[in-house]
């Protein structure tokens, strides 16, 4: 009886099972990126100090029944007037765009391959595209030093064919940089691409040759603005980890090659500066909130003129 | 009826195809196409006359698509030749061909307008910017869409999807226009509707159509000719009313309509009649023309359902005359169809019109029933 009236109760402030599902998935991302988001937050607005952790509270007791609320605004401030940071944010968003432009103009034609090879093709080239993942992403990185360097298989193999006699310096380069983005994160823009062009409707490239349409402008005024979907969700996938991307410009780029993920970890580690990075981190996620909105309202449009 | 407003001069004139000095529009010479093994198109000959509305029926898998595609270019022959306009085109590629296709699916562009999706083809041409906008608005308000010109296809009914599709196909003003099943994806009250509007469009323009459809009551009511195919080949080439009164096998009899199929052996063969035992029938079929076929060979008499009268009391005559029992009775309004079980077993289809109120009443089921017909009635078939 007391279950039955439980339920009634519950049924009418609208929660059903239905709620009930839907609350899962929010209460995991409150959980976990909410709440640590906030903690974060915290930690940006406090000051540093030498202990541990290495930052004052937000909150103290004055005295018995005063609370005081100490807001530091300062490692903001910081973040605009160094112009580390701000030469560091322009740098990432320069990187992570070219690297983009560059996963797009290589990933476009894998993926349109994939999609127009035959059938029986179709799941082994496509598996050709995931089977890196099954490698470590740091030893992949790794294994581009290898290639790279001075002494590496590229130098080697030109040297023993005597085009060169010099090493060229590849690695700890912007060059180096790009070739390790563009590697790793090619897939995150072919998947998309590959999903959207394999479920294109090719009759439409039959009537547009029927309306007297050749191959190549057929591909840029049907083809081309009918995959916009795949190259906005590609771009955003690849260009959104980019901008934070640490590893790759560590390992790969030279001691003057600037990215907002490399400062931010030496603020943390380096410095045990907790605030600042913990400003620069917030900094970058409102930085990305702009293209994720962005995605967003493409993708909503899209779907409204899909039909 | 749209059907009879055909221009005066156009029925008065031989029909090209029986004109010896006409000259083909379209003409296939031996066209084969296989894919790997499949055989779908099998050295078929044929030849389509200027403003002709030709249907290529069958079923599914009969060839009729591919010989389309052929036509419209996007398949190559595997061997045979092919000329449009006196022109060989065997080998021209899809956007070389003064030929546009209106599509099954209609393949209208999704991220064009209305407007967008009907000027495509002009553009391709690089005609001036002022004659497509003309153009494209003249054949909106031929096909009634000139309200909708800024729509996106998805924002569109099923017929004025399919009215934009006819639009874009003919506002290049091709010679020839191919239809893939211009009709399939339409409800019936729109389907018959639309119909008559593509036969009037057809003669106000005076293009070439040749239909594809499985729908045969669609290809009666469309064409001048029907081609009828099966398993990759042409089997008959006629006037709807040709294909349907004097089918020439045993398959276009079944295919086009209802009928009735009897075995029997000739045993009269006259210029000018024939007799043919049928024990199916439990009697004699009487023909009144001649019919070439060897003596002794197996015959089937095709006789349709219209065709047969029903009554009570045996009829007088002799011959084209069966007896049975009503099996099944359906009423459908305008006629009535009735199954009948031959003294032999033989289930025979019959239907009457039902002309006066109650003229289903007479007959119930279980009623035994004299079936008899006119003597031109039967069509004999040797295969």
């Amino acid at each position: 009886m007391t279950a039955y009236r439980w339920t009634q109760r519950l049924l009418r402030r609208g929660v059903n099972g239905r709620t009930a599902v839907i609350a899962v998935p929010y209460f995991w991302l409150l959980l976990f990126f909410l709440v640590p988001f906030l903690i974060v937050l915290k930690i940006a607005f406090s000051e540093t100090q030498l202990a541990s952790p290495p930052y004052q509270p937000l909150l103290q007791w004055a005295s018995d029944r005063v609370v005081e609320v100490k807001l530091n605004f300062g490692n903001f401030m910081f973040l605009v007037e160094d112009s580390l940071y701000w030469s560091a944010y322009l740098n990432s968003i320069k990187v992570a765009a070219i690297s983009t432009l560059l996963c797009l103009l290589v990933g476009y034609p894998i993926a349109y391959a994939i999609a127009r090879a035959k059938a029986v093709w179709r799941n082994v080239l496509f598996m050709m595209v995931i089977l890196p993942f099954w490698t470590s992403f740091l030893l992949r990185v790794y294994a581009w030093v290898g290639i790279l360097k001075n002494n590496g298989l590229i130098n080697n193999f030109l040297m023993w064919l005597g085009v060169i006699d010099q090493p060229i310096v590849m690695l700890q380069t912007d060059f180096a940089i790009y070739v390790g983005m563009v590697y790793s994160y090619l897939p995150f823009m072919i998947l998309p691409l590959y999903a959207n062009l394999e479920k294109m409707d090719l009759t439409l490239l039959e009537a547009a040759a029927d309306l007297g349409c050749r191959p190549l402008r057929a591909f840029l005024s049907i083809t081309l603005p009918l995959s916009k979907p795949g190259i906005v969700a590609g771009s955003m996938l690849v260009f959104i980890p980019a901008v934070g991307e640490f590893i790759i410009p560590a390992l790969l780029g030279g001691p003057d090659s600037l990215m907002i993920g490399k400062v931010l970890w030496t603020e943390f580690f380096s410095n045990r500066a907790w605030p600042v990075a913990s400003a620069v981190a917030i900094a970058l996620l409102l930085l990305l909130v702009v293209p994720i909105a962005l995605l967003q309202r493409v993708q909503g449009a899209a779907a409204k003129g899909a039909h | 009826m749209a059907i009879s407003a055909r221009p005066a001069p156009n029925a008065v004139r031989t029909p090209a195809w029986n004109d010896p000095q006409a000259v083909p529009y379209v003409t296939l010479e031996r066209v084969t196409k296989k894919f790997g093994d499949f055989v779908a198109v099998n050295e078929v000959s044929l030849k389509i006359y200027q403003r002709e509305l030709f249907c290529l029926l069958g079923g599914s898998g009969c060839g009729k698509t591919t010989l389309l595609r052929m036509l419209a270019g996007f398949e190559t022959p595997s061997s045979g030749k092919l000329t449009i306009d006196g022109v060989d085109m065997t080998d021209i590629p899809p956007y070389e061909r003064p030929v546009n296709m209106m599509f099954q699916s209609y393949a209208l562009f999704p991220h064009m307008t209305v407007e967008q999706n009907v000027a495509f083809g002009l553009k391709q041409d690089g005609i001036a910017r002022a004659e497509i906008a003309r153009r494209v608005a003249d054949m909106l308000e031929l096909v009634k869409l000139g309200q909708f010109a800024r729509r996106k296809p998805h924002q569109l009914s099923g017929g004025q999807r399919q009215r934009v599709a006819l639009a874009r196909s003919l506002v290049k003003r091709p010679k020839l226009l191919l239809l893939d099943e211009p009709l399939g994806a339409l409800d019936k009250k729109l389907r018959e509707h639309t119909q008559f509007e593509l036969v009037n469009l057809q003669e106000q323009l005076g293009v070439t159509f040749v239909v594809v459809t499985h729908d045969q009551e669609e290809a009666m009511t469309l064409s001048t000719r029907i081609g009828v195919m099966n398993q990759g080949e042409i089997v008959q080439v006629g006037t709807p009313k040709d294909i349907y009164e004097y089918p020439g096998s045993k398959f276009v009899a079944e295919f086009i309509g209802n009928v009735n199929l009897f075995q029997g052996r000739m045993v009269e063969d006259l210029p000018d009649r024939v007799r043919i035992d049928s024990p199916e029938l439990g009697g004699v079929i009487y023909v009144d023309h001649g019919v070439s076929s060897a003596p002794d060979a197996q015959l089937w008499a095709a006789i349709r359902p219209e065709k047969i009268n029903l009554s009570l009391e045996r009829p007088e005559q002799a011959d084209n005359v069966a007896h049975g029992v009503v099996k099944e009775i359906a009423y459908l309004g305008d006629m009535s169809v009735y199954l009948v079980r031959l003294d032999s077993g033989k289930m025979v289809r019959v239907t009457q019109p039902n002309v006066y109120r109650h003229a289903d009443d007479l007959v119930t089921w279980e009623q035994p029933v004299y079936l008899h017909w006119h003597p031109s009635s039967p069509v004999v078939l040797s295969e």
